[in-house]
C-alpha cells in the first residue's frame, strides 16, 4: 500500500469524486425540503426546486406588474454595471499606483506608507461618508467598490514589479533605454497578467461591497433584489439568485484565466 | 582604455576588494577568475556602473566611470538576461529601440522594417535564425544566452561585460558558445571582460587572466582584508589555442601554487 499523500484518483474518478459533494448537498436538500413540506405545503423555508422555479419564471421571463421591467435581468444589469465599473476604475489605479511605486523609489518613499494605512481602512466602515459625500446614487456603489479593492489590487502590483529581476532592467539601461522606455517595453507588458490575476483574487471582495451597498441603499441589483424579499422570507427568490451570483463569479474568474492565457502566451507556468 | 587607481570597495566597513591598479587596452579579452565571493563579480559590476567603488578612481578613457549602467557596456549575465514577453526577434529590435529617444521605445515604419532586418542579420549570426517566433521559455540554456548576447551586440556596446555567462550550460554547449564569443568578440572589435568560475575556459578565452585572491590575512578577523588581483598573466593564444591538454598543463603549476 503506497503512502497516502501519493495516492492519486485516476481522472475519471477524479470528477466523480469532484461532483459527488455537490450531488450530497442536493440530495439532502430535496430531502429535507420534502420532509417539511410534507409537515406544512406552506413552509417557506426550504422552497422546492418546483417553487423556484415558478419564482424565478415570475422574475425572469414575465415583466414586474408594477414597473413592467424584467426585473431579474434588470437586477443583473445593474448590478453588473456597478462592479463592472468599480473594478475597471481600481484596476486602472491600481496597475497605475503599483507600476509607479514599484518602479520608482523615489514615488514609493512618497506614496507607499499612505497607501499601506489607507488600505487598512475597513471600506465599509467609510461607506456613510460616502453616500454623505455622493448621494444615495449610482456614484456611492461604484467608488465603494474601487476604494474598496484599489489598494489591494495596487500593492498586490507594487510587489510584483519589485519582483521583476534587476538583470531585466540593467539590461534594458545598458542598451540605451530610458526610464519610461523601460516601464512601457520591460516592466507595464510583464504587470498585465498579474494585473488579471489580482482582479481574480479582488472579484470576491468586488461583489461584497456591491452586495452590501445594494442592501442598504438601492432600488434595483441583485443585492437589493435579495434584502427586499427577505422581509417576506421568500427562500424561493434568494436561493436561485445566491446560485446565479455564484454563477456570474464563477463565469468571470474562468473568463479572466482564459483571456490571460490566450493573451499571454509567455506567462506560462514556469516560464522565466 | 580603462585605468583602475587603487579602487576599493567594502560593504558596511567590511572590505571586498582593495588595491587594485591594473589598466586595460581597446580589443582585450580579460577573464577574472578566483574562489566565490572573491569580488570578481563586484569588479563587474564597478565597469557596469551598479556598484561604485569606495575609494580610487576607476576611469573610461580618462573619465570617471558613469555610476549607472549605459549603452557604452553591454552585459550579458548567467540567467535573466532576456525578456521573457518578448519572442527572440523582438528581444533584439527592443534592443535597437532602446537605442532611440522617445517615451515608448516602439518602432514605426521605415525605422522598424531596418531594426527588423538588423536583428534578423544578428540572430542569423548567433545560430537562433530558426527560432524568431519563439518565447524565451520555449529556448534552450544556449539559445537564451546566444539571444542575450544578439541583444548585447545590437546595443553597439564598446565594452562587453559576461557574468559567468556559460556557468548553467552543458559542457558540449558550452564550447559552441566559448567558439562564438571568440568569433564576436574579434568581428565586432569588442573588449570582453568575463568572469568564470572555470579557470579553463578563463585560460582558453582570455588574452589576460585575473586571478582574485586576498593576499593579507588576519586569522583573528577573517573580514580585516579584502581580495586584490593576485596574478595579471598575459595568454598568448597563437601559441595555445591549437593544443588544448597544454591549458591543462599550464593551469596545473598555477593550481599548485594557488592552493599552497
Amino acid at each position: 500500500m503506497k503512502r497516502l499523500i501519493n495516492l492519486t484518483p485516476p481522472p475519471a474518478s477524479r470528477l466523480f469524486l469532484g461532483l459527488l459533494p455537490f450531488a450530497l448537498l442536493l440530495l439532502l436538500y430535496v430531502i429535507a425540503s420534502d420532509a417539511r413540506l410534507a409537515e406544512n405545503a406552506n413552509d417557506k423555508l426550504l422552497p422546492a426546486f418546483s417553487q423556484m422555479g415558478e419564482a424565478i419564471d415570475r422574475m425572469a421571463l414575465e415583466p414586474s406588474k408594477r414597473t413592467g421591467e424584467y426585473l431579474f435581468w434588470q437586477d443583473t444589469a445593474s448590478s453588473l454595471k456597478r462592479l463592472g465599473l468599480g473594478v475597471l476604475i481600481a484596476a486602472a489605479i491600481g496597475l497605475a499606483l503599483g507600476l509607479f511605486t514599484g518602479a520608482l523609489p523615489l514615488v514609493h518613499a512618497g506614496v507607499s506608507p499612505l497607501l499601506t494605512v489607507v488600505s487598512l481602512i475597513p471600506p465599509l466602515a467609510i461607506l456613510p461618508v460616502l453616500f454623505i459625500l455622493f448621494g444615495l446614487g449610482e456614484a456611492s456603489k461604484v467608488i465603494l467598490i474601487a476604494i474598496g479593492i484599489t489598494p489591494f489590487i495596487a500593492r498586490d502590483l507594487q510587489r510584483r514589479t519589485q519582483e521583476i529581476p534587476s538583470e531585466q532592467l540593467v539590461k534594458a539601461q545598458t542598451l540605451g533605454a530610458n526610464t519610461s522606455q523601460i516601464m512601457v517595453r520591460v516592466l507595464l507588458p510583464q504587470l498585465m497578467p498579474k494585473l488579471i490575476d489580482a482582479v481574480r483574487l479582488s472579484l470576491g471582495a468586488g461583489w461584497l461591497f456591491l452586495i452590501a451597498a445594494e442592501a442598504i441603499a438601492a432600488t434595483d441589483g441583485l443585492g437589493y433584489r435579495i434584502f427586499l424579499v427577505r422581509r417576506y422570507m421568500s427562500m424561493d427568490v434568494i436561493l436561485p439568485y445566491v446560485a446565479w451570483i455564484t454563477l456570474l463569479a464563477f463565469l468571470f474568474d474562468w473568463l479572466l484565466a482564459t483571456l490571460s492565457r490566450r493573451l499571454f502566451p509567455w506567462n506560462a507556468q514556469g516560464a522565466h | 582604455m580603462i585605468e583602475v587607481k587603487n579602487v576599493g570597495k567594502s560593504y558596511d566597513g567590511n572590505p571586498v576588494l582593495e588595491r587594485l591598479n591594473v589598466t586595460v587596452a581597446e580589443g582585450e579579452f580579460v577573464t577574472l577568475v578566483g574562489a566565490s565571493g572573491c569580488g570578481k563579480s563586484t569588479f563587474l559590476k564597478m565597469l557596469l556602473g551598479t556598484e561604485s567603488p569606495t575609494s580610487g578612481e576607476l576611469l573610461l578613457d580618462g573619465k570617471p566611470i558613469a555610476s549607472e549602467p549605459g549603452p557604452d557596456r553591454g552585459i550579458v549575465f548567467q540567467q535573466y538576461s532576456v525578456f521573457p514577453h518578448m519572442t527572440v526577434l523582438e528581444n533584439v529590435m527592443a534592443a535597437v529601440g532602446f537605442a532611440q529617444r522617445g517615451l515608448t521605445g516602439y518602432l514605426f515604419g521605415s525605422k522598424r522594417k531596418q531594426a527588423r532586418q538588423e536583428a534578423e542579420a544578428i540572430l542569423t549570426e548567433v545560430g537562433l535564425g530558426h527560432a524568431l517566433k519563439k518565447y524565451p521559455h520555449e529556448l534552450s540554456g544556449g539559445m537564451k544566452q546566444r539571444l542575450a548576447i544578439a541583444q548585447a551586440l545590437l546595443g553597439k556596446p564598446r565594452i562587453l561585460l559576461l557574468d559567468e555567462p556559460f556557468g548553467a550550460l552543458d559542457p558540449g554547449i558550452r564550447a559552441d558558445m566559448h567558439e562564438l564569443v571568440l568569433r564576436l568578440w574579434q568581428e565586432h572589435k569588442l573588449t570582453i571582460f568575463m568572469v568564470t568560475h572555470d579557470i579553463k575556459e578563463g585560460f582558453h578565452l582570455g588574452t589576460r587572466l585575473w586571478v582574485f585572491d586576498k593576499v593579507r590575512h588576519d586569522p583573528h578577523a577573517p573580514q580585516a582584508y579584502g581580495a586584490t588581483i593576485t596574478y595579471d598573466l598575459p595568454i598568448d593564444h597563437r601559441a595555445r589555442q591549437p593544443a588544448p591538454q597544454t591549458t591543462e598543463q599550464t593551469i596545473a603549476p598555477l593550481l599548485a601554487e594557488a592552493a599552497s
